[in-house]
C-alpha cells in the first residue's frame, strides 16, 4: 500500500502537505511524530475514514495493489484495510461472539452457522483472545478488560480477512501488560498482514516495527528501517525527536 | 528543550575523561620506571590502577542505569554505547601500564641506549591515547582518524623489536632475560596503541554512526 503526494485537511487547515510513502507488505510500519503532525489523518486516509468527517479535503493518491482507493467502494475497501482505534470500541449491545461475527454478517461473508462459528473462533485465536473468552462467548463484550476489549476489536477487524491493518495508538488506553500482549500480537500478525501503527510511544515503535516514518507539521521527514531511525537518523529533526529534545 | 538527561551524559563524559587522564598518567609513570627513575613511580602506577578499576565499575553501572532509565536513542545511544567500550579500553590500557611498570622494574638498570625503540613506542602510544581522549572530548572525527592511522607505526616498531631481540638472544644467551622483557614491554605498548585505536574508532561511531572497525574505509572523510 502506498500514498503519493497525499494532501488532506479540515476546511482551510491543511494537515497533510504532500506525503509520499510506501508501506511494505507483511511488515509493520510505525508512524511517529508530535501531536498534530498528521499521523492519524494519514492512516485515516488509507481506508477513507478521513472523508467521513464533514468539511474534510483530500487530494493525491492512496494506492492499494495498484488501484487508487478512491475508485473503490469504501465498504469494500474497509474489508481489505481494517482499523483499530485508540480506545477499545466493542459494540456495547452485542455479545463477544456477535462483535466478531458482525463484519462477516454485514458483508455476507459467512455462509452457514458452523462456518460463522469457525471464522469467529479463528479470528479470536488470531487475536490471542480465544482461550480467555471461549467459555463466555455469549456474554457482553463490555465485561472484558480494556486490553481484552482491544484484542476483541482486533479480532473483529481480522474476521473479514483484511490485507492491511491500521492501528491508531492501539495501546494508549492500556496498562503495560495489556500493551505487551498487543505488541506480541502485532509481531505475530505481521506474518500475514501489512500493519501500519500510529504511536506516541517511541519504545513501542522501536519494539514492534520494521520501518518507522517520522512526521512533523504535516510532512514526512524521514522514512527508514526502524533500527536506523533509532540509532543513526539522517535528519536532525528526527534525531531531536527520538532523543526527546522536542515534541 | 533542555534535558536533565544531558547533564547525566555530560557527567558520564567527564568521568571517562578523568579515567583517561589517570590511564595516561600511568603510562607516563610506567615509562619513568623503565628509564630507571625513582621507584616511587612504580608505586604510583599501582595506586592509580586502583582508582581506574573503581571508575571502571562505576562507569559501567552508570551506563546501564542511563540505558535502563532513559531508553536512549540515536546520538544519545551511540554516546553511551561508545562510553561502555571506551571504559573497557581505558581499563585495559591501565592494566598494560601496570605490566610495563612491573617488567620495567627488572629493566631499570639497563642503559637507555639498550631500550632501543621502546622510548619511541612509549611516546607514540601516549600520544595516541591522549589524542583519542581529546577526540572523544571534542567529538573530533578527523583527530580520531589520525589516531587510527598511527597504529601501523606502533605495530611496525613492535615487530622490529621482536625480530631484533630474537636474533640477539640467539647470538648471546646472556641477553635472553633482557630480550624477553623488552619483547614483553613492546607487546604491552603495542596493545596500548590498539586500545587507543579502538577508542578512536568508537569516536567515529559515536559522532557519525559509522562503524570503521575491520574495514578498509578507515581513511574515509566525514560527510
Amino acid at each position: 500500500m502506498e500514498v503519493r503526494g497525499l494532501r488532506a485537511g479540515y476546511g482551510s487547515n491543511e494537515v497533510l502537505k504532500g506525503v509520499t510513502a510506501r508501506f511494505l507488505e507483511k511488515a509493520v510500519t510505525a508512524i511517529i511524530g508530535p501531536s498534530g503532525c498528521g499521523k492519524s489523518t494519514l492512516v485515516r486516509c488509507l481506508n477513507r475514514m478521513h472523508e467521513t468527517a464533514p468539511g474534510t479535503t483530500m487530494s493525491g493518491q492512496v494506492v492499494l495493489y495498484g488501484r487508487d482507493v478512491l475508485s473503490l467502494d469504501p465498504v469494500v475497501l474497509r474489508r481489505h484495510v481494517g482499523m483499530v482505534f485508540q480506545r477499545p470500541n466493542p459494540f456495547p449491545n452485542m455479545s463477544i461472539f456477535d462483535n466478531v461475527a458482525s463484519g462477516l454478517v454485514l458483508n455476507g461473508i459467512a455462509g452457514g452457522r458452523s462456518e460463522l462459528e469457525g471464522r469467529v473462533e479463528a479470528s479470536l485465536r488470531q487475536a490471542s483472545l480465544w482461550d480467555e473468552v471461549k467459555d463466555r462467548l455469549r456474554r457482553s463484550a463490555l465485561g472484558l478488560s480494556g486490553g481484552q476489549q482491544q484484542r476483541l476489536c482486533i479480532a473483529r477487524a481480522l474476521a473479514v480477512s483484511p490485507n492491511v491493518l491500521l492501528l491508531d495508538e492501539p495501546c494508549s488506553a492500556l496498562d503495560p501488560i495489556a500493551t505487551a500482549r498487543i505488541e506480541e500480537l502485532v509481531l505475530e500478525l505481521k506474518k500475514q498482514l501489512t500493519i501500519v501503527i500510529v504511536t506516541h510511544n517511541m519504545q513501542q515503535a522501536a519494539r514492534v516495527s520494521d520501518f518507522t516514518a517520522f512526521m512533523l507539521l504535516g510532512e514526512l521527514v524521514e522514512f527508514s528501517a526502524t533500527g536506523t531511525i533509532f540509532t543513526k537518523p539522517s535528519d536532525k529533526r528526527t534525531e531531536d525527536y527520538v532523543t526527546g529534545r522536542f515534541g | 528543550m533542555t534535558r536533565h538527561f544531558d547533564e547525566d551524559l555530560e557527567a558520564l563524559r567527564r568521568r571517562l575523561l578523568e579515567m583517561g587522564e589517570l590511564a595516561l598518567r600511568m603510562i607516563g609513570n610506567a615509562s619513568r620506571v623503565l628509564e630507571g627513575q625513582d621507584e616511587s613511580f612504580g608505586r604510583a602506577v599501582g595506586e592509580d590502577e586502583e582508582l581506574v578499576n573503581r571508575l571502571h565499575v562505576e562507569i559501567d553501572d552508570e551506563c546501564l542505569r542511563l540505558i535502563a532509565l532513559h531508553q536512549p536513542a540515536a546520538g544519545d545511544l551511540r554516546l553511551i554505547a561508545a562510553a561502555l567500550k571506551v571504559n573497557t579500553d581505558l581499563e585495559r590500557i591501565a592494566d598494560q601500564a601496570v605490566n610495563v611498570a612491573e617488567t620495567g622494574a627488572f629493566l631499570a638498570k639497563a642503559p637507555r641506549a639498550k631500550l632501543g625503540d621502546i622510548p619511541r613506542m612509549v611516546e607514540l602510544a601516549s600520544s595516541m591515547v591522549k589524542d583519542a581522549l581529546a577526540a572523544f572530548s571534542r567529538r573530533d572525527v578527523e583527530l580520531a582518524r589520525s589516531v587510527v592511522a598511527r597504529d601501523d607505526e606502533e605495530d611496525r616498531l613492535k615487530s622490529e623489536t621482536l625480530t631484533k631481540w630474537l636474533s640477539q638472544m640467539q647470538k648471546d644467551s646472556s641477553d635472553v632475560q633482557r630480550g624477553l622483557d623488552l619483547i614483553l614491554v613492546s607487546r604491552n605498548l603495542e596493545r596500548i596503541a590498539d586500545h587507543a585505536t579502538n577508542i578512536a574508532e568508537d569516536v567515529v561511531f559515536m559522532v557519525l554512526g559509522q562503524d570503521i572497525r575491520h574495514s578498509a574505509g578507515k581513511a574515509q572523510k566525514a560527510p
